[in-house]
This record gives C-alpha cells, structure tokens and sequence, in this order.
C-alpha cells in the first residue's frame, strides 16, 4: 500500500448513521453525541449544536484516543475499548467503533454515566455493522471521487492553485 | 486518508509537516493561520510544553476551495521534532494523505534533519506506507541565514532520489523550481529516478510557505482522481 487509504460515505449512509445517533441521544438525554474519524475528522453531529471549534475537538478527540491506544499496549491490553472524562460540570464519554470512528457523547447532570454506558453499548454494535457493511461494499483502498481525475477538474485544480 | 464526504460534498485531508526540532514546522502553521481568510480556516490548536516546544502535535484546518463541487478542507499537522517524541510522532502520521519535510538548512543541523528523514521513512514503513509513492515534498527553510548549506549539498544528503519503476511515468520531467534540475531523470545505467519537489523557505518571514502548502496540496488532489 502506497499510503493511507481513503474511505467515504454516502447520502444514505450518512442518514442511517444519524438516525442510530438521534436514537441514542433521545435514550441517554446527553446534550450532543459527535462521531469521529480515528484521523480527527467529524464524520457526523447531533443534538445541541457544539460552542467550539468541532474541527479542533475531533483532531484532539482522535489524538486522546491513539494516545490511550498506546497506553493500554503498553499495560498489556489491545486497546481501551471507552474512555471516560469527568468534568465538574461537563463530561465526555468517547467509545471505539469498528476500529475506525469514535462515537463521543458530551452530557451534564441531566443524565448519569452509567445510562450513557449502558445505552451505548447497543448503539455500538449498530453502528460496528453499519460501517462494517459500508467499507466491505465501497472498500477503502484508494477510493476515488466522483469526477476527479478528468480534464476539467485537472483544471479547476490548476486554478485553484493559480497556475 | 482522506474522507469523501457525499452527503455534505466535502473532501477531508491530511496533510503532515515533518522535520527536525526547531527546524520551522509550527511557524509555517503560524504563517497559514496569519495570513488566510478567517472565515476559510478553523482555530491553530498546539499542544505544546511551556517553553513553546511541540508536544504532541499542532493542527489547523484550512478550506482551500471547491473542485468539481467538492468543498476541499486540508488539516494540517505538524510533529514534535524533538527525537524522544518519537511514539507520538508516529501517531500523528497515522492516515496522512501528503508529507511536508521542513529541513533546517543550518550546516549544523545536517544531522539531524538527515535523522529526522531516516525517521520519516521508518515511521511511514511501520504502518505499511510507501513515502515514495505518496504526495511528499520537502522545504528547505531558513534560507536567509548566513550558516544555510547550499541546496545542492541538501539535495545530495536528503533528497537523493529513489528508483521509479512506474513506467507511465518514467519520462524525463525537469524541475520546475531549478533549472538543469530533474524530478524524474534516466541515468546512464538505463534506471529511472525520482525525486521530491523541494522548495526554499523563510517560514518566519513567510517566503516559500504557501508554495510548498500548494505544491503538496495540489498533489494530494490529483492523487485522488
């Protein structure tokens, strides 16, 4: 393999994916369930719009997450399956899925650690088949986009970079 | 990796700045974030020691426009180059899409920017990458100091070449940045080489950062299509 590859996801996948969220969200009464992607990139958004920068949190949210990858080798353990930060006021409840996206649920004192736990657990194993079945089907190596590689986006790339 | 959003029509990538400590990665982020358009880049977060050392990493997203409907959004990285970093380094290059190498071209940071590019290929070989046939380009910063090695004794040490062996593209291709410079040339013994596009740099000034950011983003696109 050259390099990394690519991964992406369609209108309706992107639609199955918030619709599992919005389940979840409504069961944990959490303020916001943001899903990233292990390289920092928001992959979905729901529940109360976020008041930062939702770039910088999944870049940071990703790094949390392989940090604590290598803590856990480190000990002895493949990998830390959750994580959790408590706030005196906020907290962040972060689980892996599939290997691939982290699934993180901001909340206060309207609900209790032990709901989000509890609830998260089944929409984690939803949310393993659905990527799972999306990356079997689309595959992940070297994934092209729609309309790249012609003549004309040569060109608009050309412009865009002004030459 | 890049990640192709098609519900919301974006393309994600991710773009690293290697290199050896204090040899200018985080001041060519600081150079972006400066000089682009607020409303086209995200916050510059850095995770740094008190003494402005990077730790971890430091990231800024910048939009750099629309292809073909696609809104592009490039995050940019850099690592800490101090050597002990070397696991959190590593981390960080995890689904790159595109290599900066900020050299230090201080005759006596030679060393360690050859170290550092040692390092780079080790890293990228542990995760199954091939540098060579990656969008790679290095900056050859700090041009305006008087100790600044020439560019062809940088040349000779970090950027030698490798074999190409893809014959689409075994056709001789002068460098766009020096004249009766090659990126891709025949020796005599009949093997093609190749090598990265190199670019000098000021990076404190900003000379030289947004043509190395273009130069390497610019790859990153076409390698998509």
């Amino acid at each position: 393999m050259p390099g990394a590859s690519s991964w992406s996801f369609r209108e309706e996948d992107y639609k199955a994916i918030t619709e599992h969220m919005n389940g979840l969200l409504r069961e944990t009464n959490v303020k916001s369930l943001m899903l990233v992607d292990r390289n920092g990139q928001v992959v979905a958004n729901v529940g109360e719009p976020p008041q930062f920068d939702p770039q910088a949190f999944a870049s940071l949210t990703a790094a949390d997450f392989s940090a604590n990858d290598q803590l856990a080798k480190m000990i002895g353990e493949h990998e830390f399956a959750s994580l959790f930060h408590q706030g005196e006021k906020e907290s962040m409840y972060l689980a892996d899925v599939a290997r691939r996206v982290i699934l993180v649920a901001l909340f206060d004192s309207r609900t209790t650690l032990g709901l989000v736990r509890l609830k998260f657990k089944g929409t984690v194993e939803i949310l393993t088949r659905v990527f799972e079945d999306m990356f079997n089907r689309s595959g992940t190596q070297n994934t092209k986009v729609e309309g790249f590689g012609t003549k004309e986006a040569e060109d608009e790339i050309d412009k865009l970079f002004g030459d | 990796m890049s990640m192709i959003n098609y519900a919301s029509r974006e393309i994600n990538c991710k773009l690293v700045y290697y290199g050896p400590g204090l040899g200018g990665k985080t001041t060519n982020l600081e150079h972006v974030y400066g000089k682009v358009q607020p409303n086209t880049r995200g916050k510059l977060i850095s995770l740094a020691t008190e003494t402005e050392r990077t730790l971890f990493f430091d990231f800024l997203p910048v939009d750099l426009g629309t292809i073909r409907g696609f809104k592009t959004r490039f995050h940019l990285y850099t690592v800490p180059g101090q050597v002990y970093y070397n696991a959190s380094r590593k981390l960080i290059l995890k689904g790159v899409d595109g290599i900066v190498f900020v050299a230090d071209s201080q005759v006596e940071r030679m060393e360690a920017n050859i170290e550092s590019m040692q390092n780079l290929y080790d890293n990228m070989a542990e995760y199954g990458y091939d540098l060579t046939r990656l969008p790679f380009v290095i900056q050859y910063n700090k041009r305006d100091l008087p100790n600044a090695s020439p560019v062809k004794d940088l040349q000779a040490s970090l950027n030698p070449g490798w074999p190409m062996t893809n014959p689409d593209r075994q056709k001789v291709t002068a460098d766009p940045n020096w004249s009766g410079e090659y990126l891709v040339w025949q020796l005599s013994t009949g093997e093609w080489v190749e090598r990265a596009p190199t670019y000098e740099g000021v990076a404190i000034t900003g000379d030289g950062v947004f043509e190395t950011l273009k130069a390497v983003s610019k790859l990153v696109l076409k390698s998509l299509g």
